[in-house]
């Protein structure tokens, strides 16, 4: 089974990236779906000899006869085991009615539970199934399996089949399994309560199957797969008798898939009230609970507890009043079948063992009950003030949704979405009594690895919600899905139906939409406003004479004739250039000309475009000129003495250059803008930076920028903004501009070319991501929830433009958003919820295509179960955007007792629920234990911190960061990584790309890990540091630096040399692979214990005393202290 | 004689009747100016509600309806520029600032009529206005409404309640003044 998992792993990872050009009707597979082909190519067409086309491999020919009726109509299985297999037909279909029909009664009772949860694990076990060789009898088996709702019995089931020989005697033993079973069902359908129970009789029972056969072990697996097969035609004359649209899907088509959907259609189908599409994870837990004590009762080889075995003997098809005649007949018979169960008990220990996925696949799912089994690690209480090292060695990682294996496989990666709840609370109520906040922190355009890209002419999407078709949808059957976001019935189209990927027609769950969470589309012309614009850049240049003297021309210009080619965009790709002093220069670039023509516009008050077409040219006409341009532009303004700057005028300009196409303005300032629309005046005081009490000018101090950015958003144009200046520059008031226009802001301050090579290097780098990195235009991205969630509030670089879209104009792939949810209505009816982004956004290529994100996560009953699934990281992000909005909406120092009180809101009422907890100590479950300290590295933060110096312009950079970064850069600004570099040994090390990448732990943000003869490396994101103390190792020095020793390392160090050293080659390895892993490749700087530079360095000592701060420690009693308030 | 009816009659809405001026002469004149006072506020009470009815349709089709906030504040505030497509929207651009406004007219009304009850009455909502006018967001033109913060869930709702508590409030001073000018024009 662990195999064939594998397998199945391999089969679903297939290649990415895959944008298929139209092979076969007009869709394409990948690679590794090849293996299918065999099994499946041949029943595109001809449903009937799907069986037989599989089976010969393994299978004789009898097998494949019984096989083969015992699928597509009674009389012909009848004819097999004449007697007997009607009659399990006859009592599984009965149980299946049984299953079914109360539903309508009493939906909310336990029977719906059951239903919902046999679907569900129908889902879960269909994947399962895969991974067995000829998925057709694997697909069958956990069909089957799924109509009972026992993912113990599914593990069972889902053996493939082998051997033929022992065939018809095995099928005795699976038909009477199915005839008490059934009866079990029928003889309680009218009780219809504790349908919990008697389901859990049914793994007992069920477990017969293999036990017949102690001298066959390896024949077991066909006996399963027979008995499924069973069941499966079971199935196929329910389906028939009940729904015959149904049934006339599943005559027609390829059964073996078709009816798990089926049944789990019809689970929902009755289930109406109940609409948990998939499964329900409560639902789940408990049963798996008792699969997993049914598990271990087999493998102690106890099996079939006595009540189970008592319960079969009740009367046949006794109260089914929608048994078909027929069926009734062949009761008996099974009866007659039923003594032999008890034999079969005798080699059911073997079982598990033989099959240790089974295992594997119960403790998993048993491991999801948090209440009745032992207490997860989430929830291990610690206690904060004892322990000293609550920091992990290894870098923190997104909690994994409680969700069952399949259903984790199968969701959204948490790099590209994260929630900060990963089991979401039931109700608003008990969302406010946990104190923490939900909400979503995206990464929606993240440069991916895997990609699947589906080119189809339709794509599916629920006709009321218009959610994208993901892999948490139910289908009913091979014609209809349900939305597992509204609920909403829909048909599958046609086109739906064929899959690109085996070749093969009627298998829609197999659809790349379906079995990845994110995916691309590229999408017809439906999902387009206008013909998707070309690529637009329009440059924006500061040429005064502060931009001049602070040189950033050079690095710019050169920068962008080194990526001239590489700027994303085809042939229509259009590039412009804009200067402005106190006038706003254009330059004429049109193709033919000799040489740029410069254009001067001295009106600033009412700024015109000289000449509307030549202004912004085609990049590859023109090439020439844009060449020649960028070479002359940094010497054209070196002796101006213009010192004013014109930003607004020339804003206007541009605005107006690009409002008929779109695309991107990179404005590059060095001051405050002092002339036309849009002046700025010096608001910051510098005697208020270390203010302990008020920060005032967090906000705007006009709407200019806002309204132009809005303007801009509306033309579909972003505005990125790079500040490089000295002084202040009011970057409250222009930041605005890339704000609302889903622009992204770039700061560098004290930026000078030769004074300050570390910003200038920075710049380089910078542009050269910025340059070359991915960009959608035009973009849109909608946010659905499961109904009852609804969005409360978005965060990020965007323009929201309804409750649930966002307007972005441009969005990059270093773009981050965060979100805040709210429980509306109470998730009662449901188990599991699911979020889904479309970005719709049209390509560089000049492709329209939307990215589906779709994440999944359980919903919770208990405090206990929020508290365990809480994501701390996510959650800490949240609320650093809360924090933001707050400081600029109320005030600083309102925000910072806001964090304050989150946590000890929440460590408060964490210490409520667990009544047994002292209460003199402070105490937080496992998953919050870096809540204290992570919040109090967002205190010390420069968005936030108080006491210290912190220029204006620098704290509200760190609160646009805040707002844009994606979560794995922000975390890394809010607590950065420190690593002890000067002894990096080969212990724990990983390879990449077949370099040996050494990995050593993190240590505590404390000076008091800091010694004197170490070196040590901060990752800050952005920025390393290399801190290197007094007394460090000389070989250090000499093997990584390059130095002879410890005074000879100057003050200003940015790059370690590449030394043919052992410790060399280890350190600088570390260092590529911590860049590797981030878009903005972050600038070194080594740092000497006693140069000025360390403060930058003991600054993000977050743990440690200020003199206007708390240490950790400290903080933790100071929240103690609130607590016991 | 005429004067003691209505005090006699009923109970509970006396305590809400403006005190009344002492002199006969001086009742006779300001009969004519506080009745024209209760009958003016009356239109524009009445004016009032249909803003207050308007601002809450157009937040709630704000938070259910896909629209762009863009335009609707834009509607909301009295900055005419953009061409508008809804009728509705419309007809009552200029809303925020014309309904402050109004309200601060009749009140300066009430001051003038010395009816002192009715304008304590009204002093609450005033100073309202001036405090949420004080406090919008940073803003060149008139406005209340910022259409990058209005779809803030908090903001919205917000909005909506104090749509509603102004239309009851309108709805209910609607009612005392038409009972105010009743009184007024009886019992002079």
């Amino acid at each position: 089974m662990d195999a064939k998992i594998k397998a199945y792993l391999m089969q679903a990872a297939y290649p990415v990236e895959t944008n298929y050009s139209p092979v076969q009707n007009q869709i394409q597979f990948p690679f590794g779906y090849g293996l299918h082909l065999e099994n499946y190519s041949a029943s595109s067409g001809h449903y009937p000899q799907v069986p037989h086309e599989a089976v010969p491999s393994q299978l004789n020919n009898q097998y494949v006869a019984d096989y083969h009726s015992a699928c597509y109509s009674i009389p012909v299985q009848s004819v097999m085991t004449p007697s007997v297999g009607p009659s399990m037909l006859n009592t599984q279909q009965s149980q299946q009615l049984y299953s079914g029909a109360p539903h309508p009664v009493e939906s909310a009772g336990g029977p719906t539970q059951g239903a919902i949860s046999s679907a569900s694990h129908l889902h879960t076990s269909v994947p399962q199934s895969y991974s067995a060789l000829s998925s057709h009898y694997s697909s069958l088996t956990s069909s089957s399996v799924a109509s009972q709702g026992f993912p113990l019995s599914s593990g069972h089931y889902a053996m493939p089949t082998v051997s033929s020989a022992v065939y018809p005697n095995l099928s005795y033993p699976s038909m009477s399994i199915g005839s008490p079973y059934g009866q079990v069902f029928t003889s309680q359908s009218l009780p219809a309560v504790g349908q919990f129970e008697e389901t859990n009789a049914f793994p007992g029972q069920s477990s017969t199957v293999p036990r017949t056969l102690p001298h066959q072990v390896p024949l077991g697996y066909n006996s399963t797969s027979w008995s499924t097969s069973d069941f499966q035609s079971a199935q196929d004359n329910f389906s028939r008798n009940h729904t015959g649209s149904q049934a006339k899907a599943s005559s027609q088509i390829n059964t073996g898939i078709v009816l798990c959907m089926q049944y789990g259609g019809y689970v929902n189908n009755q289930a109406s009230s109940a609409p948990a599409p998939l499964s329900s994870s409560s639902d789940d837990e408990e049963e798996d609970e008792e699969d997993e004590e049914a598990e271990t009762n087999s493998a102690t080889s106890s099996p079939a507890p006595t009540p189970q075995t008592s319960r079969a003997p009740k009367p046949f098809g006794y109260g089914y009043p929608t048994l078909q005649p027929g069926y009734q007949n062949t009761t008996p018979s099974t009866s007659a079948m039923q003594p032999s169960n008890p034999g079969h008990h005798s080699g059911f220990q073997q079982y598990p063992q033989q099959y240790p996925g089974v295992n594997q696949l119960s403790s998993t799912l048993g491991g999801l009950s948090l209440q009745h089994s032992q207490q997860p690690e989430s929830l291990r209480p610690v206690n904060l003030t004892q322990d000293r090292n609550i920091l992990p060695v290894s870098p923190v990682l997104a909690p994994v949704p409680n969700l069952n294996s399949d259903l984790r496989k199968l969701n959204c990666s948490p790099d590209s979405f994260r929630c900060t709840l990963t089991n979401i609370p039931q109700t608003q109520a008990l969302l406010n009594k946990a104190k923490l906040p939900l909400g979503l922190l995206l990464h929606p355009f993240r440069d991916l690895t895997q990609l699947p890209v589906i080119t189809s002419s339709t794509i599916v999407r629920c006709r009321s919600c218009r959610t994208y078709i993901n892999p948490f949808v139910a289908f009913i059957d091979q014609r209809r899905w349900k939305c597992n976001l509204c609920y909403r019935v829909n048909d599958v189209p046609e086109e739906f139906m064929y899959n690109p990927l085996t070749r093969s027609y009627g298998e829609p769950h197999k659809r790349p939409e379906v079995q990845n969470s994110t995916v691309e589309f590229i999408a017809s012309s439906d999902y387009m406003l206008r013909p998707p614009q070309p690529a637009v850049y329009l440059f924006v240049l500061d040429v005064s004479y502060n931009a001049v003297e602070a040189g950033y021309l050079t690095i710019v210009c050169q920068s962008l004739l080194e990526n001239l080619d590489k700027l994303p965009g085809d042939s229509r790709t259009r590039i412009g250039f804009i200067t402005f002093d106190s006038t706003v220069q254009f330059y004429n670039l049109q193709e033919g000309l000799s040489q740029p023509q410069m254009l001067i516009v001295s009106d600033i008050d009412d700024v015109f475009l000289p000449t509307p077409d030549s202004l912004l040219v085609n990049l590859h006409e023109s090439k020439e000129l844009i060449k020649d341009l960028l070479n002359a532009l940094p010497n054209m303004f070196t002796n101006t003495r213009e010192t004013h700057s014109a930003l607004g005028p020339a804003l206007q300009a541009a605005f107006k250059l690009m409002s008929p196409t779109g695309g991107r303005i990179s404005v590059f300032q060095s001051q405050l803008p002092s002339l036309g629309a849009g002046l700025l005046h010096s608001r910051e005081d510098p005697n208020q930076r270390s203010s302990t009490k008020v920060v005032q000018h967090l906000g705007p101090a006009t709407d200019f920028y806002k309204k132009l950015a809005l303007d801009c958003s509306g033309q579909q144009t972003a505005v990125d903004l790079f500040l490089l200046s000295s002084q202040y520059s009011d970057l409250a008031s222009l930041a605005c501009m890339s704000k609302y226009s889903a622009g992204c802001i770039y700061y560098y301050p004290s930026f000078h070319h030769s004074h300050n090579p570390a910003q200038s290097e920075k710049l380089q780098k910078d542009l050269k991501r910025y340059l070359t990195r991915k960009i959608g235009f035009e973009a849109v991205m909608r946010i659905r929830c499961t109904k009852g969630l609804s969005i409360h509030t978005f965060h990020g670089n965007l323009f929201v433009r309804s409750t649930d879209l966002l307007s972005l104009a441009n969005v990059n792939p270093d773009a981050g958003f965060a979100v805040q949810m709210s429980i509306e209505e109470s998730l009662t009816d449901t188990s599991l919820v699911c979020f889904q982004t479309a970005l719709l956004y049209t390509s560089s290529k000049g492709e329209r295509r939307i990215r589906v994100h779709t994440l999944c996560l359980p919903v919770v009953t208990s405090l206990a179960d929020v508290y365990a699934g809480a994501d701390v990281q996510a959650a800490v992000c949240l609320l650093a955007n809360m924090a933001v909005d707050r400081s600029v909406s109320s005030s600083l120092s309102d925000a910072r007792d806001a964090l304050v009180n989150a946590v000890v809101d929440s460590l408060s009422a964490y210490i409520s629920t667990a009544s047994n907890l002292q209460q003199s100590t402070l105490i937080a479950p496992n998953s919050l234990k870096l809540f204290p300290l992570y919040i109090l590295a967002l205190l010390k933060q420069k968005a936030f911190r108080t006491g210290t110096s912190t220029r204006l312009d620098d704290r509200i950079y760190a609160m646009c960061q805040i707002k844009s970064q994606p979560l794995v850069h922000l975390m890394k600004m809010i607590h950065p990584n420190l690593y002890r570099i000067d002894r990096l040994t080969n212990e724990g090390t990983i390879h990449v790309n077949d370099r040996v990448v050494p990995q050593p732990p993190l240590q505590k943000l404390s000076a008091e890990k800091l010694t004197r003869e170490g070196a040590f490396l901060m990752d800050c994101g952005s920025i390393f540091y290399i801190w290197i103390g007094k007394s460090c190792d000389n070989s250090f020095i000499k093997d990584v630096l390059g130095y002879p020793n410890y005074a000879s390392v100057p003050q200003k160090l940015t790059q370690l040399p590449e030394l043919d050293t052992v410790s060399s080659e280890r350190a600088r390895s570390f260092i590529s692979w911590l860049r590797d892993s981030r878009p903005l490749s972050p600038v070194l700087q080594v740092i000497k214990d006693e140069s000025p530079a360390k403060t930058d360095f003991f600054q993000h000592l977050v743990e440690d005393r200020t003199e206007a701060a708390f240490s950790y420690y400290e903080f933790l009693l100071h929240i103690q202290q609130q607590i016991c308030k | 004689r005429a004067r003691a009816r209505p005090r006699s009659g009923p109970a509970s809405p006396a305590l809400l009747l403006p005190r009344w001026p002492r002199g006969a002469a001086l009742a006779a004149m300001a009969f004519t100016f506080a009745a024209f006072c209760y009958m003016l506020a009356l239109l524009l009470t009445a004016a009032l509600i249909f803003f207050a009815i308007w601002h809450i349709i157009a937040f709630d089709e704000l938070k259910t309806d896909y629209k762009n906030p863009i335009d609707q504040c834009n509607t909301l505030n009295p900055t005419v520029e953009k061409v508008k497509k809804i009728k509705r929207v419309k007809i009552a651009l200029k809303l925020v600032l014309p309904e402050y406004l109004i309200h601060a007219f009749f009140c300066v009304m009430f001051l003038c009529a010395a009816e002192w009850l009715t304008l304590g009455l009204n002093m609450p909502l005033l100073a309202y206005h001036i405090w949420r006018y004080m406090s919008r967001p940073v803003m060149s033109g008139p406005g209340l409404y910022d259409p990058t913060t209005i779809m803030n869930a908090d903001i919205l709702a917000y909005c909506q309640k104090e749509g509603w508590c102004k239309l009851a409030f309108y709805l209910l001073s609607f009612f005392y003044y038409l009972y105010g000018m009743i009184y007024v024009l009886v019992s002079s």
